[in-house]
């Protein structure tokens, strides 16, 4: 289970930045590979790719609906095809494009939502996703993968290039560290990854999360209380036995999530602890139904207790009650 | 087919139109019957698709926008065998795969549709992937005159002139009446070729109810080359029933005993005269 290294964060990158650079190595070898862009190629990281790929990007300029459309098109033809753009874009000026032509028409567009969350900061509500998973989750035929380190995030995209279904990555632009370099603790879909393990608590996380999640574990370890930490990457179909293995395992559970605490993971996570009988101290950390404060990501993220400090002081308030 | 053989055929196709709207209780009938001409044509005379070569990757597409007339697709897709006519019976009945709107569960049909503005949009990334692969199939969708509002529509038309798309037809059923009355009074969309041309489209204008008119115009594609195609299809809604004819309420409007049997008849005297 060792600490979190430094020199891991030192080294981490963008998941979306890996993201591209993941895509671009997998499509120079499989000409079916297409990226669809809506003037997004700058912020999808995808710049290189459209110079060393030409013939594999189709840029659609700012028409998200469309888009989505032509995305689907060109995966019943055959193309893998991935369509790019802002996440506050993609899923929901092309909520009905990502029902009918993708999910219900069964077309295998990977969707990739960027610049997820808050993460476009202080240009504000416009621009943050914040009701992603809440919609998604609620459309049939449709995987949900928010991978929450760049090794998540290159796993998930060769599972998407492999996986012949409509799929939704969701990336942030933030560096985000290694959460562990043990080689077997393998990327699946479907599949939480145990980070840490600790009776005490379990704290169930996704994506820019899962980090400062396993930073509050240790803050929690030095005042004795020992916490689980799972990536749960997939929303999507959810990891209901490792949920219910925690639930019988620990004492209590707090999901985190980079996003409305309406309709996403820790909904997920509640609906299923219910409909088995549990009762023990449950809390789901994410952005109230508000209009969010405005700064920076890591400033609005901090603001709303989502951060090593916050989430330790709500996981130490949580077991005082009990 | 000879241009007499096409006729009879729409008239078949009218017929059974009315016959499974009327097994079913619903259906949109009007739309159905202004439309069936192109599809005719489209399926017996101009698209290279069938049952026999529906898994190809060379085939030509169909995609129909405005799937609430699936009446029409249907009862083609059965004639040309890609199902037992007699599945039409279950027409929206409780577990039917035949349901008010195109569905992929019946073989034969490319994309899901329903929600409208979504055919283009679809047919464009399909013309887009034929152009990649440089294969020499064609992408058909057809759209209704009321649907033409939808901005999505609008925004792939300016991909579909942006990438050159001569391999792909927009049809426009221009019946001009949508449930609330004249399109031109819903929401004006005229003058329809200016607003393509100026989008980069090349523009013909058909009597879509001319089987003969129709087959001459999809042989002349590309229009331009260069230049994705639209047809405007000038047709009838409820064409081909005297009472249905231009009328409203026969958008979605279901035939009683009587009126049916009418309508029948008068399919038939098509024929006869």
């Amino acid at each position: 289970m060792g600490a979190v290294t430094e020199t891991g964060a030192a080294n981490g990158k963008p998941n979306q930045d890996v993201f591209a650079a993941t895509l671009l190595e997998l499509a120079k070898a499989d000409r079916n590979i297409v990226a669809i862009t809506s003037d997004s190629r700058g912020s999808g990281k995808l710049v290189t790719y459209g110079q060393e790929l030409p013939a594999q990007i189709v840029e659609i300029g700012i028409a998200e609906q469309n888009l989505v459309g032509v995305a689907a098109g060109l995966a019943s033809a055959g193309k893998k095809s991935f369509a790019v753009s802002p996440a506050c874009f993609l899923t929901a000026r092309a909520l009905e494009q990502i029902k009918n032509d993708v999910a219900y028409s069964d077309n295998p567009v990977r969707l990739v939502g960027i610049s997820a969350g808050v993460s476009y900061g202080a240009l504000g509500t416009t621009h943050h996703s914040l009701h992603d998973f809440a919609v998604l989750r609620a459309i049939n035929n449709i995987s949900i993968i928010v991978p929450a380190d760049n090794y998540e995030t290159s796993e998930a995209v060769k599972f998407a290039v492999k996986y012949n279904k409509p799929v939704y990555l969701r990336f942030g632009k933030k560096p985000m560290p290694l959460l562990t370099e043990d080689p077997n603790n393998k990327f699946e879909l479907g599949k939480g990854r145990v980070i840490r393990e600790g009776a005490d608590i379990a704290i169930i996380a996704n994506g820019e999360t899962v980090y400062p999640a396993l930073k509050a574990a240790e803050l929690l370890a030095e005042n004795g209380i020992e916490a689980t930490v799972v990536s749960m990457h997939t929303i999507k179909p959810l990891d209901n036995e490792l949920v219910l293995a925690l639930a019988e395992k620990t004492g209590a559970i707090v999901t985190v999530e980079e996003h409305s605490v309406n309709g996403g993971l820790g909904e997920a996570c509640a609906s299923l602890l219910i409909q088995h009988g549990y009762s023990k101290p449950f809390k789901i950390m994410g952005i109230p139904d508000e209009y969010t404060v405005t700064g920076s990501q890591v400033e609005i993220l901090n603001h709303y207790g989502i951060s090593a400090e916050g989430i330790s002081a709500a996981v130490t308030g949580m077991l005082k009650t009990i | 087919m000879t241009e007499k053989e096409l006729k009879e055929k729409s008239v078949t196709y009218r017929k059974k139109i009315l016959k499974y709207i009327v097994g079913a209780k619903a259906g949109h009938t009007g739309g159905s019957l202004s439309c069936i001409d192109v599809l005719n044509v489209l399926y017996n005379e101009v698209m290279n698709v069938g049952p026999e070569n529906f898994t190809s990757p060379d085939r030509d597409r169909y995609i129909q926008s405005k799937g609430h007339c699936v009446e029409a697709l249907f009862v083609v897709l059965a004639d040309k065998g890609f199902f037992p006519e007699d599945d039409l019976n279950t027409l929206c009945k409780y577990k039917s795969h035949y349901i008010g709107h195109p569905t992929k569960k019946v073989h034969g049909v490319e994309q899901n549709t329903g929600a409208l503005g979504h055919g283009l949009p679809i047919a464009v990334g399909t013309a887009i992937a034929a152009k990649l692969d440089k294969k020499d199939f064609k992408v058909y969708t057809l759209m209704g005159d009321g649907e033409l509002p939808e901005g999505s529509n609008w925004e792939a038309a300016l991909t579909a002139s942006h990438y050159k798309l001569d391999n792909l037809c927009a049809i426009v059923d221009k019946n001009t009446l949508q449930i609330t009355g004249p399109t031109a009074d819903v929401c004006n969309t005229d003058p329809l070729d200016e607003k393509f041309e100026s989008f980069g489209w090349a523009v013909k204008h058909v009597d879509g109810n001319d089987v003969k008119a129709l087959k001459e115009v999809f042989e002349s594609m590309p229009f331009e080359p260069g230049k994705p195609n639209l047809v405007i299809a000038h047709t009838i809604k409820g064409k081909g029933v005297s009472f249905m004819e231009n009328s409203v309420k026969w958008h979605h409007g279901v035939p009683d005993k009587e009126q049916y049997e009418t309508a029948i008849n008068e399919l038939d005297n098509l024929v006869l005269n």
